[in-house]
C-alpha cells in the first residue's frame, strides 16, 4: 500500500482556489517532486498535508490512517516532517536546540519528572543531545552545534531545517524548495543530501523544486501543478516531453505573442 | 565574546584569579560590617543596605568557583540579612517584600519571557492565593457556609500547597479564552481578565459574602511560630521572630521557584516554550502541541503567584481588592522587562530593584528633598517630592529602555544576539569603508 494517498484535495482562500481537487499517491521509499509555476498551489498543498490548513474537500490517508483535519503536531507525531520555503528556524536558539525541539514529541519527560530531575529525565536529556549531534553531523553541520540559527550561513540554515525535521523521526519528509537561493555547488550538495535521506535513512521524500536539473536527476515521479490543478504526472522523461507542462512553464510567455 | 567586563577595564583583574576571591570577600565583609554597625533607619543606612545588596550582583558576576559563590550567598541570605533584620524591622520587611515580588516576577517570566505570551493580568493569581488563605483562615468562611469555622492555622502549609494548585487551575482557566490570541490582543484580554478577578473581589460580598467586598478581609491567621525558633533565639521577642520566620518562608519559596524554573528552562518543556515564542507555526509543525504548552506556561506562572498569595495574606493579615490592581501587574511586568526578559538572574535583580525603588529609594529621595525644602530654598513651593515618586520611576524605566532595552542582566543568548547585530553592523561599515577608497 502507498505511504501517502491524497484524494481530490481542495483548498480555497476566499474566491481563490489555491489547490483544486489534487490527488497524489506516494509509494514508500520513493522520491517524488511537485513542480509548477509560482502561485500554482504547491506550498498550499504541503500546508494541507501537514495540517497547517484543513482541506475544504478531499481525503489524505497516511500510512493507513486518515489525517485530513488533524492538527499539525498530531500529523508530525504520525511521521510527516517538513521544511519551509522561507526558512523558519528558531532564530535565537542554537543549532542543537533547534534539533532538540524537533525531538519534542519523541521525548517523554513530564513536568514533574523535570522538576524533580527523575533518573529517566537525567538519562533522556544526554541521550537526546547525542542524537541531535548525530543528526547535525548527518546533514553536515558537525561542530556548529552551539551556533545561533540566525548566525549560520544560508546554506547551513537549510541543512539545519532538514536536521530539525529529521529529529521528529518521520517516515515521510516534505521539502519545500530546498535549493532555492543556492549556488550550483550548494545545490549539488543539497541534492546529494536529499538522496541520502532516502538511501541511508529509508525515508520517503516529496520535494517542491524549481531547479529542473535537481528534479530530473532525483525524482522517480513528478506531479505538475498549475493554477491549483494537477496538469500532469509521470516519470521525468514523460514530464519533459509533456506539451501541457512545457506550455505552463514557457508557453504562457510565448503565447503572449513574443 | 566578552559578556561580563571590558578586557581593558582597570577592574578586570579584580574580577578573576585569586584577587577576585580577596576583593569579593573584602567587599562583602566591609559592607556587611558597616551595615550591621548602622542600624538606625536613615539615609546612610539605606545607602549601606544597597551597597550590601550590590555584593550579590558582584558575586554573580565574579569569576570565582561556584561553591564559593554559593557559600557566600548563603551566608549573606541566611546570616547577615536576618541578623540585620532583627536590629531594624524595616529592612527585613523590605527583604520579605523583595522576596515575594521576586517569586512573582519569576512566575510571570515563565509566561512572558519563556513562552512569549504577554500577560497583563498576572496579579489575579496572586489575589486568588491571598483570598484562598484569607477566606479559609478567618470568619469569612462562616459567612459563606454558616456554621463553618476557620481552619487551624497549622494548616497554613497545606494551604500553600493548595495555593499552588488553585493558582495553576486559575492559570489554565484564564489561559483558555486567550489561546488563539497573540501580542497586543493577548495583552488587552489578559488585562481585562485580571480586572475581572479584582472586580469580583470587590463585588462578591452579595448575595453571599465571599470576599467581604471592598472592605477586605481582616485578622487573617498566621502560621504558628515554630517552637524551635524561640529556643534558638532566646534573646528575640515574638514579633522579631515572626519576621524572621516569614522571611525564611519567603526565601524558601523563592529558592524553590528559582530551582523549578531553572530546570524547566533547560528541558524539553522550556525548549518548546522558547520555540513557540520564536515561531508558533514552525513549532507546531515540529510536533510541539501549542495549546498544551501554552496552558502549561500559564499554569506554572500562576502557581507561583498562588503560593506567594497565601504567604502574602498571612504576612499582611489583611487583604483588600486595591492590592491586586492593574498597576501591580504592570509593576511585576516592569521587573521582568527591567531585569531582562527570559533571564532568571535578570528577573531576580529586576524584582529586588523595583521593590527597593518603590519602598525605599524613591520614598527616601522624597523624604530628603522634603527635608531640604523645609530648611528653605532649594525646591520651589509647588513641587511636592512625595507626589513625584511615580514620575521618577517612570522616567527611570524610559531611560533604561532607551539605553539597555534587553534589560540589566539579559538572557545570555539575547545579549549575544544584540552584540552579533552590532558586530555585523560594525563589519558592514568597515567593509563599505574599505570598498569606497578603492
Ligand atoms: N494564507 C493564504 N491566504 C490567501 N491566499 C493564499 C494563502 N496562501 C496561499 N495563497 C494563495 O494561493 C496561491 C497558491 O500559493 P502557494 O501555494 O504558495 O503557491 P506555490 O507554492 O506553488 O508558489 C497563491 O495565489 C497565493 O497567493
Ligand atoms: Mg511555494
Amino acid at each position: 500500500m502507498a505511504l501517502l494517498e491524497a484524494q481530490n484535495v481542495t483548498k480555497s482562500f476566499g474566491g481563490l482556489t489555491a489547490v483544486n481537487s489534487v490527488s497524489l499517491t506516494v509509494e514508500r521509499g520513493s522520491i517524488v517532486s511537485v513542480i509548477g509555476p509560482n502561485g500554482a498551489g504547491k506550498t498550499t498543498f504541503f500546508n494541507v498535508l501537514t495540517g497547517i490548513y484543513k482541506p475544504d474537500h478531499g481525503s489524505v490517508i497516511f500510512d493507513g490512517a486518515s489525517i485530513a483535519g488533524q492538527r499539525p503536531d498530531q500529523i508530525t507525531r504520525q511521521g510527516i516532517a517538513r521544511t519551509f520555503q522561507n526558512i523558519r528556524l528558531f532564530n535565537n536558539m542554537t543549532a542543537i536546540e533547534n534539533v532538540l525541539v524537533g525531538m519534542h514529541a519523541r521525548l517523554s519527560a513530564k513536568m514533574w519528572q523535570i522538576i524533580f530531575q527523575s533518573p529517566s529525565v537525567r538519562a533522556e536529556e544526554p541521550r537526546a543531545r547525542a542524537r541531535a549531534r548525530e543528526l547535525l553531523k548527518f546533514v553536515g553541520l558537525e561542530g556548529r552545534y552551539d551556533e545561533l540559527a540566525k548566525n549560520l550561513p544560508y546554506g547551513d540554515q537549510r541543512r539545519l531545517e532538514i536536521a530539525r525535521a529529521l529529529a521528529t523521526e518521520p517516515k515521510l519528509i516534505l521539502l519545500d524548495e530546498p535549493t532555492a537561493g543556492m549556488n550550483p555547488q550548494e545545490t549539488l550538495e543539497a541534492t546529494r543530501l536529499i538522496q541520502r535521506l532516502r538511501d541511508e535513512l529509508g525515508l520517503t521524500v516529496i520535494l517542491i523544486e524549481h531547479d529542473m536539473r535537481v528534479v530530473m536527476t532525483i525524482s522517480e515521479r513528478i506531479s505538475v501543478l498549475d493554477y491549483g490543478e494537477k496538469i500532469a504526472e509521470g516519470k521525468p522523461e514523460e514530464i519533459r516531453a509533456n506539451a501541457r507542462v512545457v506550455e505552463a512553464y514557457l508557453g504562457r510567455g510565448a503565447a503572449a505573442g513574443h | 565574546m566578552s559578556t561580563t567586563s571590558l578586557p581593558n577595564s582597570p577592574f578586570a583583574a579584580l574580577n578573576r584569579g585569586p584577587l577576585a576571591y580577596v576583593a569579593l570577600t573584602a567587599y562583602i565583609l566591609v559592607t556587611s560590617a558597616l551595615m550591621l554597625m548602622n542600624t538606625r533607619t536613615s539615609l546612610g543606612t539605606d545607602v549601606l543596605f544597597i551597597l550590601f545588596l550590590l555584593s550579590f550582583l558582584l558575586l554573580y558576576r565574579a569569576k570565582v568557583s561556584n561553591s564559593y559563590k554559593l557559600a557566600l550567598g548563603a551566608i549573606m541570605l541566611i546570616g547577615v540579612v536576618p541578623y540585620f533584620g532583627t536590629m531594624n524591622a524595616y529592612y527585613i520587611e523590605l527583604a520579605i517584600q523583595a522576596g515575594i515580588f521576586v517569586a512573582l516576577a519569576i512566575g510571570l517570566n515563565v509566561v512572558v519571557g519563556f513562552a512569549g505570551l504577554l500577560d497583563l493580568g498576572y496579579v489575579a493569581f496572586f489575589a486568588v492565593g491571598a483570598y484562598l488563605w484569607g477566606i479559609f483562615s478567618t470568619d469569612q468562611i462562616g459567612q459563606i457556609s454558616p456554621g463553618a469555622s476557620p481552619v487551624a492555622s497549622q494548616l497554613f502549609y497545606l494551604f500553600m500547597a493548595l495555593g499552588l494548585f488553585v493558582g495553576a487551575f486559575f492559570g489554565v482557566l484564564l489561559g483558555l479564552p486567550v489561546l488563539r490570541l497573540r501580542g497586543d490582543y493577548l495583552a488587552i484580554v489578559t488585562l481585562g481578565l485580571g480586572e475581572v478577578i479584582r472586580v469580583l473581589a470587590v463585588n462578591l460580598d452579595r448575595p453571599i459574602n465571599i470576599t467581604n467586598g471592598s472592605q477586605g478581609i481582616k485578622s487573617i491567621a498566621r502560621p504558628p511560630l515554630p517552637d524551635f525558633l524561640r529556643a534558638l533565639f532566646p534573646g528575640l521577642n515574638d514579633p522579631q521572630l515572626y519576621q524572621l520566620f516569614i522571611y525564611a518562608l519567603a526565601l524558601l519559596v523563592v529558592g524553590l521557584t528559582v530551582l523549578t524554573v531553572f530546570r524547566l528552562k533547560h528541558s524539553r518543556i522550556g525548549r518548546a516554550w522558547e520555540a513557540i515564542r520564536e515561531d508558533e507555526t514552525a513549532a507546531i509543525a515540529m510536533g510541539v502541541p501549542l495549546v498544551r504548552m501554552k496552558l502549561m506556561a500559564f499554569a506554572v506562572g500562576a502557581s507561583f503567584a498562588g503560593v506567594m498569595g497565601v504567604l502574602f495574606a498571612a504576612k499582611q493579615q489583611f487583604i483588600n481588592p486595591p492590592t491586586f490592581d492593574l498597576i501591580r501587574s504592570i509593576g511585576i511586568l516592569a521587573m521582568v522587562i527591567l531585569g531582562g526578559m527570559g533571564s532568571i538572574p535578570g528577573v531576580i535583580l529586576g524584582g529586588v530593584l523595583v521593590t527597593l525603588l518603590d519602598l525605599q529609594i524613591l520614598p527616601r529621595i522624597a523624604t530628603e528633598l522634603s527635608a531640604l525644602k523645609r530648611q528653605g530654598i532649594v525646591i520651589p513651593d509647588w513641587f511636592d517630592p512625595a507626589q513625584y515618586q511615580r514620575a521618577l520611576f517612570g522616567l527611570l524605566l524610559i531611560i533604561m529602555m532607551i539605553f539597555r532595552p534587553e534589560g540589566i542582566l539579559p538572557d545570555q543568548r539575547r545579549h549575544e544576539e544584540a552584540h552579533a547585530t552590532e558586530d555585523q553592523e560594525a563589519l558592514a561599515e568597515v567593509e563599505t569603508g574599505e570598498a569606497t577608497p578603492a
